[in-house]
């Protein structure tokens, strides 16, 4: 205890009690309504757009990503914002306009689902065998994580909060599946909204605001090497590698984060389209991801700034901040930094409870999404398949999805304690799993806009695509590697700048073989589905959305348009 | 089904007040002001709350 961080006082602890009080007390209360499988796995496709959007970002803002991109703000500056603007919004404006009618039109109840309707079983079955796996894996990850900086933050001993984090997530998600957890996520997005807002005020007060700010930078940033506004522009220095920090070309920005790896994440991953499949109409699952898009862009100056903020801080005489640790600078620790540094008592416990919140978000967002696929794709699939009795099935796919949930949970504890033991492994693992991603959107993509894209097809180019990321992931490596995890484990004959490059290049290569290999494949391979079973799948063969009852403000191209103007905007105003 | 917003604005308004209580007994007013930030959106959600027809 005497070497924590923090110690808390009564109105922090307050202030959490209070916090996962309500939390489990919406899991209570939406339990009444669980009375089968669609409700539990599905929220009954109730919720409303608003709802939707704010958990389908709410989702991808885990205690991870707040701490590492806090982290890159002060690694790379403005910079960062490249995640939230080019590499998220136009893939979310894309799932929203071209794919969200297909994936909740075609009643798909997950995105195995719709491969198997638009493919064959043995796609679904690999994705949803991969999926599976992933989702485990990164809730085990994130618990030991949150377990790991609990010991660090406030003493607090590592089995205690592995096992009380897990309970509290199993608690609500028993109780009230899906609906549990989107709603809990909007609660997180609230809290961690205000939670951080005094962070942002007090750190930009400190630094004279961002005209101060940017007074400040220009002497540290020059002598890294760099213009002097750098870290306070997003395009300009894009020109070359080595004129920005993050050592990438705008080309490689354009179209391995902004294509490639965003739209692989964004289009793809079940974890975040569940959110908007949840929703209570079509337009209302084509608008989730609009809604989220609009506080996708404003995070940055909740997460990024601030870590801009503490680089100054850093380089002040006499501030006393530092993220050293061990003599090494550890990124990760910024924003526990800033929260030490600038918060009182009080809404300190507010801080510390939006992280915990975070946390726990990206656990039970893995659970419910790992608890339907494990029931619907796989048991459903390979072990009890549906009998002529709806009624009975939705009571037992119910229990089932129950039963998925707790063993989920104690799956990501083992998973948690494997992390601990070996650390590097677990990371390789998820680093190997996320590669799926990007041949999994060529093949979709294919799917729904070329109907002559094979079963066949689709299975051997999404099969192909993750071994040429693999192939690609072990023939290079990041320049100062250390370890195997960062690739290199069959040779090394391309050696990357930095880390991301390698990432973005894994993921173009990924692509373009499953794309190549799909189309090549399915060209050779006879179509076994009629046009008659792939209405709804694919575009041609679908007719399209009408909207025309909608009032103009809530129509999708409306929100569209807005979203991908506020896009621009962004982009010129700190180009 | 429960409607989301009377949780989120029930939070809200309890940890306002405690917030802003503490501000005020202690009185980095960082307290106070996110405090009332709080107690004020959790007032406006539960306001924008549509009472059931009877």
């Amino acid at each position: 205890m005497g070497n924590a961080i923090f110690h808390l006082q009564w109105i922090d602890y307050a202030i959490m009690i209070i916090y996962f009080m309500f939390v489990l007390g919406i899991g209570w209360m939406l339990k009444r309504y669980m009375k089968d499988a669609n409700a539990f796995l599905e929220a009954g496709r109730s919720m409303p757009a608003w709802v939707a959007g704010l958990a389908f970002i709410s989702t991808n803002l885990g205690a991870l990503e707040v701490m590492g991109m806090t982290g890159s703000g002060a690694k790379y500056g403005m910079l960062t914002t490249h995640f939230y603007w080019i590499g998220a919004i136009p893939a979310m404006v894309f799932l929203a306009i071209f794919m969200m009618p297909f994936y909740y039109g075609s009643k798909a109840r997950s995105v195995p689902e719709y491969l198997k309707l638009r493919f064959d079983e043995k796609t679904r079955g690999l994705n949803a065998i991969l999926f599976a796996v992933m989702t485990v894996l990164a809730s085990g990850i994130s618990m030991y994580a949150l377990a790991l900086l609990m010991e660090k933050v406030l003493g607090w001993d590592f089995n205690l909060s592995l096992w009380l984090s897990a309970a509290i997530v199993l608690a609500y998600t028993y109780l009230g599946g899906l609906s549990s957890a989107i709603y809990n996520e909007v609660l997180q997005f609230f809290i961690i909204v205000i939670g951080l807002l005094p962070i942002v005020v007090l750190s930009l007060h400190d630094v004279g605001g961002w005209s101060g700010l940017k007074e400040s930078l220009a002497p540290i940033v020059a002598e890294k090497g760099f213009a002097g506004d750098t870290f306070t522009t997003t395009w300009k220095y894009t020109g070359t590698a080595a004129g920005n920090p993050m050592g990438v070309e705008w080309y490689g920005i354009l179209f391995g984060l902004g294509f490639v790896l965003s739209f692989g994440y964004w289009c793809t991953n079940f974890l975040i389209v569940q959110r908007a499949m949840a929703a209570k109409s079509t337009t209302a699952a084509r608008n989730t991801p609009l809604i989220g898009a609009i506080p996708k862009m404003l995070i940055p100056f909740l997460i990024i700034v601030p870590g801009i903020v503490a680089l100054v801080l850093m380089n002040k005489t006499g501030s006393g901040f530092t993220i050293m640790e061990n003599g090494k600078a550890n990124y990760d620790l910024t924003i526990i930094k800033l929260l030490e540094y600038y918060l009182p008592t009080g809404v300190l416990g507010l801080g510390i409870t939006a992280l915990l919140a975070s946390f726990m978000s990206g656990m039970a967002g893995n659970v419910s999404a790992f608890n339907t696929v494990w029931t619907y794709d796989i048991y459903q699939s390979y072990i009890r398949p549906a009998t002529n009795d709806k009624a009975a099935d939705a009571k037992h796919y119910l229990k089932v999805g129950r039963l998925a949930t707790v063993f989920g949970v104690l799956v990501s504890i083992a998973a948690a304690y494997l992390a601990g033991l070996f650390g590097n492994i677990m990371d390789f693992l998820q680093t190997i799993f996320s590669m799926i991603n990007a041949p999994l959107f060529a093949v979709i993509f294919l799917g729904m806009f070329w109907k002559r894209t094979t079963g066949h097809g689709a299975f051997i180019g999404l099969l192909g695509g993750f071994l040429v990321a693999l192939l690609h992931h072990g023939l290079t490596v990041p320049a100062g590697a250390t370890t195997l995890v960062k690739g290199g484990w069959i040779s090394v004959v391309h050696t990357y700048p930095v880390e991301m490059a390698q990432n973005f290049w894994t993921a173009i290569f990924a692509c373009a073989a499953s794309a190549l290999i799909t189309v090549g494949i399915s060209v050779a391979t006879k179509q076994q589905k009629t046009d008659d079973e792939l209405r709804g799948l694919v575009y041609s063969l679908t007719p399209k959305t009408q909207e025309a009852h909608v009032t103009w403000y809530k129509r999708t191209n409306t929100l569209a348009i807005f979203v991908l103007v506020m896009m621009v905007v962004l982009s010129i105003l700190f180009w | 089904m429960l409607d989301i917003r009377i949780p989120i604005g029930l939070l809200f308004t309890v940890l306002g007040v405690l917030v802003t209580a503490y501000g005020l007994l202690t009185n980095q007013n960082v307290n106070l002001w996110s405090g009332l930030l709080m107690l004020v959106f959790g007032v406006v959600m539960l306001l924008t709350v549509k009472k059931k027809k009877v």
